[in-house]
C-alpha cells in the first residue's frame, strides 16, 4: 500500500539528517506505528507521506504510484490526518469542522451532512447533541473523537496519526484506543501511527518500526518485537518487564482451559453436583443457568454439606470473572487482585466459556518463548 | 428587567448619540453670544461636519484597503525575517505626533482636503496594519497544520480559516483606528481642510467658548458612533 525507498530528508543547516535511507512497505489495512524518543524522526516520516515535508532523496509510493507525481491537494485530501494539537478549527461548529474535506472535495450538501451525523455516531458523540457546538465546549477526550472523525470524513484509505490521543489523561486515552481499534477492526484503513510511548505501541500496531537517529532499527509485530529486540537500544525501549507487556498482546480466549472448572446446571442438587468434582483441579465448580450463563462458583467443602436445595442456592458470585476479549495481563492483574488462582472467561453475552488459571497462563508463556527460540 | 433594558440600549444607542447631537447644536446655535452668531449658524454647522465626516471615512477607508492585505502579505512565511523589522517602523511610526504628520506633508503637497487625507490615511494606517498581523500571527500553527494536512488551498485556509480567527482582532484595530481619526480630523483645519477643527480653531482665536464646545462635542458623538457603528459590524458578519 505505502512503500518508502530510499527516503532521506536534511533539513537545511543541519549536518545529520533527519530521516537517512528508510526503507519501508505498510501493507493495506495494516496499523504501522512508528515510535523512538524524540528527534528520531518519526514525525518527518510521516509528513513526507502527505507532503508537508517534501523528502531531500528517495521515492514514496502509496498504491505504486509515485506520491511526488501526484497533484498535492489531491494527495491530501485522500489521506486522513490527524495531530496531537487536535487543530480542530476554533471558529467552527463540530458538523463544519468534519466537514471539512468532503466539503473540500465539492460534495452536495445532504450527501455531507448525512456523513457528519454518521461520523459523529462512530465515534460515540450524539449528532443532535454535538453537531452545532463549538470545539471550546467539548472535553479534551471529545475533541480527539471529533479530530478522528474529521480525519475520517471522506473515507481515506489512508489514515496519518501523530500522537493522536497524546494530550488526554490516561484512563480517557485507554478508552479511545479501544474504540479506535473497534472502529479500525471493521474499517481496515491503513494507518501510519506516531506515538514516543511504547505500550502505545504495542496495543496499537499490527507493526512496529522502532527509529532513532533518523534510522530504522527494527521494523517487526510487537510479538517478534518483545520476544526478539534487535539490539539493546530496542530492549532498553521496551522497558525490563517485556514478558509482561507480552500478555497485552494475548487475548484470554487463546488461553482458555475449559476442563479445569467443570460447569454444573444450577438445579441439580449438592449430591448430583459432587461427582463433577473430581473433574476439577481447582475443586470449585461454574454454576450456570439454563441459558449457560455465569451465576456463581460452588466450592467442594460446601457440597460436603449436602445442602437439600439445588446448588444454585449456595453458589457464590465472585469478581474473578473476565471477558473472552480482555487481555492475559488483565487476567492475571484481576488473579492478583482478588487472591485468586484463577478466573472464569464469559462471552459477551455472559456465556459461560471457561477459565484462565495461574498455572495455564504460566505454561502458554513459557510455550511461547520455546517457539521463539526454536 | 436590567437585561432587556440593556439590550434597549444598544438598539437605541445611535438614536441616543444623534438626538445627543442634534439638541447640542440646537443649544449652542441658539444660545450664541453675538461674536460667535455670524460662524454658529446651522448650514455653517452641517457643512463641516460634512466635511469632517467625508475626512475621516475617505482616509479610514483607504487605510483599511491598503492596511489589511498588507498586515496579511507581512504574516505571510516568506516575510517572516522582515517582519519584526516592519513592526519595528509601524510602531516607532505611531509615536510621531499627528499634528507633526500633517505639517510635515503640507510642506510637501501643499494646503488642503488631499493632503489632509493623505495624512489621516497614513496615520491610520499602523494601528489596522499591527492589529492584522497580530490577528494573523495569534492563530496556532497547529490550526493551519490541520488544515494543510487536510489538502485545503492556501486560499481557502485564508479565507475560511484564518481571516475569520483573525477577524475580531482586526476589527479592534480598524475602531482604534477610527476613533483616533476622528479626533486627529479636527488638526485638518489647520491646513485649510475644513472639518469639525474650524469651530474649535475660530474658538480659540476669538475666545468663543460655544464654538469650541461645539466642534468637541460633535466630533466626539461622532467618534462614538463610528465605535458603535463598527461594533455592530463586527457582530453581525
Amino acid at each position: 500500500m505505502i512503500r518508502l525507498e530510499n527516503v532521506t530528508k536534511r533539513f537545511p543547516g543541519q549536518d545529520h539528517p533527519a530521516v537517512n535511507n528508510l526503507n519501508m512497505f505498510i501493507p493495506e489495512g495494516e496499523i504501522c506505528v512508528l515510535v523512538g524518543p524524540s528527534g528520531c524522526g518519526k514525525t518527518t516520516t510521516m509528513k513526507m507521506i502527505n507532503r508537508l515535508i517534501e523528502p531531500t532523496e528517495g521515492k514514496i509510493y502509496i498504491k505504486g504510484q509515485d506520491t511526488a507525481t501526484v497533484d498535492v491537494i489531491k494527495l491530501r485530501l485522500d489521506i486522513g490526518y490527524v495531530i496531537q494539537e487536535i487543530g480542530l478549527f476554533p471558529h467552527l461548529t463540530i458538523a463544519e469542522n468534519i466537514a471539512t474535506v468532503p466539503r473540500e472535495k465539492g460534495w452536495p450538501r445532504d450527501l455531507i451532512n448525512q456523513r457528519v451525523d454518521e461520523l459523529l455516531t462512530l465515534v460515540g458523540l450524539a449528532p443532535e447533541k454535538y453537531r452545532r457546538r463549538k470545539p471550546a465546549d467539548l472535553s479534551g477526550g471529545q475533541r480527539q473523537r471529533v479530530g478522528v472523525a474529521r480525519a475520517m470524513a471522506a473515507d481515506p484509505p489512508i489514515l496519518l496519526m501523530d500522537e493522536p490521543f497524546g494530550a488526554v489523561d490516561p484512563i480517557t486515552r485507554a478508552r479511545l484506543q479501544n474504540e479506535f481499534l473497534e472502529i479500525q477492526a471493521e474499517m481496515r484503513k491503513t494507518i501510519i501511527f506516531v506515538t514516543h510511548d511504547i505500550d502505545e505501541a504495542i496495543k496499537m500496531g499490527d507493526k512496529i518500526a522502532i527509529m532513532r537517529d533518523g534510522e530504522l532499527v527494527q521494523y517487526a509485530p510487537p510479538g517478534e518485537l518483545l520476544s526478539s529486540p534487535a539490539d539493546e537500544f530496542v530492549e532498553r525501549l521496551l522497558g525490563p518487564n517485556r514478558t509482561i507487556k507480552r500478555l497485552n498482546l494475548i487475548a484470554v480466549r487463546e488461553a482458555l482451559r475449559c476442563d479445569l472448572l467443570p460447569a454444573v446446571p444450577g438445579h441439580l442438587s449438592s449430591e448430583e453436583a459432587r461427582p463433577l468434582l473430581k473433574g476439577s483441579k481447582l475443586n470449585v465448580l461454574a454454576v450456570v443457568d439454563s441459558r449457560n450463563s455465569l451465576t456463581g462458583f460452588v466450592r467442594g467443602e460446601q457440597l460436603k454439606n449436602n445442602h437439600a436445595g439445588p446448588v444454585a442456592e449456595i453458589a457464590e458470585l465472585s469478581s474473578n470473572v473476565i471477558a473472552a476479549e480482555a487481555t492475559l495481563n488483565e487476567a492475571l492483574s484481576l488473579m492478583l487482585g482478588c487472591g485468586s488462582q484463577f478466573v472464569a472467561v464469559v462471552s459477551k453475552k455472559g456465556e459461560y466459556k471457561g477459565v484462565v488459571t495461574l498455572g495455564s497462563l504460566l505454561e502458554l508463556v513459557r510455550e511461547d518463548v520455546k517457539e521463539d527460540v526454536a | 428587567m436590567w437585561r432587556k433594558l440593556n439590550r434597549l440600549r444598544t438598539v437605541l444607542a445611535p438614536v441616543i448619540l444623534l438626538a445627543a447631537g442634534i439638541s447640542a447644536t440646537v443649544y449652542f446655535v441658539e444660545n450664541a453670544t453675538p461674536m460667535a452668531a455670524r460662524l454658529l449658524v446651522y448650514p455653517n454647522v452641517l457643512r463641516v461636519l460634512g466635511q469632517h465626516l467625508l475626512l475621516v471615512a475617505v482616509s479610514s477607508l483607504l487605510a483599511i484597503a491598503a492596511a489589511v492585505p498588507l498586515g496579511i502579505i507581512v504574516s505571510r512565511p516568506a516575510f517572516r525575517p522582515v517582519a519584526p523589522a516592519i513592526e519595528g517602523i509601524v510602531n516607532v511610526g505611531q509615536t510621531v505626533p499627528s499634528l507633526a504628520v500633517l505639517a510635515l506633508f503640507m510642506t510637501l503637497f501643499g494646503l488642503g482636503f488631499q493632503t489632509a487625507v493623505f495624512a489621516l490615511w497614513l496615520y491610520s494606517l499602523l494601528p489596522i496594519l499591527r492589529n492584522t498581523y497580530a490577528g494573523m500571527k495569534s492563530i496556532g500553527p497547529e490550526i493551519i497544520e490541520a488544515a494543510r494536512g487536510m489538502g485545503m488551498k492556501a486560499h481557502r485556509i485564508l479565507r475560511r480559516i484564518e481571516l475569520p480567527l483573525a477577524f475580531p482582532i482586526i476589527m479592534a484595530g480598524i475602531r482604534t483606528a477610527v476613533v483616533i481619526n476622528v479626533g486627529t480630523a479636527t488638526l485638518a483645519s489647520f491646513i485649510g481642510a475644513g472639518g469639525l477643527g474650524d469651530l474649535i480653531v475660530t474658538g480659540i482665536s476669538l475666545r468663543r467658548t460655544e464654538l469650541i464646545y461645539t466642534g468637541a462635542v460633535l466630533s466626539a458623538l461622532m467618534a462614538i458612533f463610528f465605535d458603535d457603528l463598527l461594533a455592530r459590524l463586527e457582530k453581525y458578519v
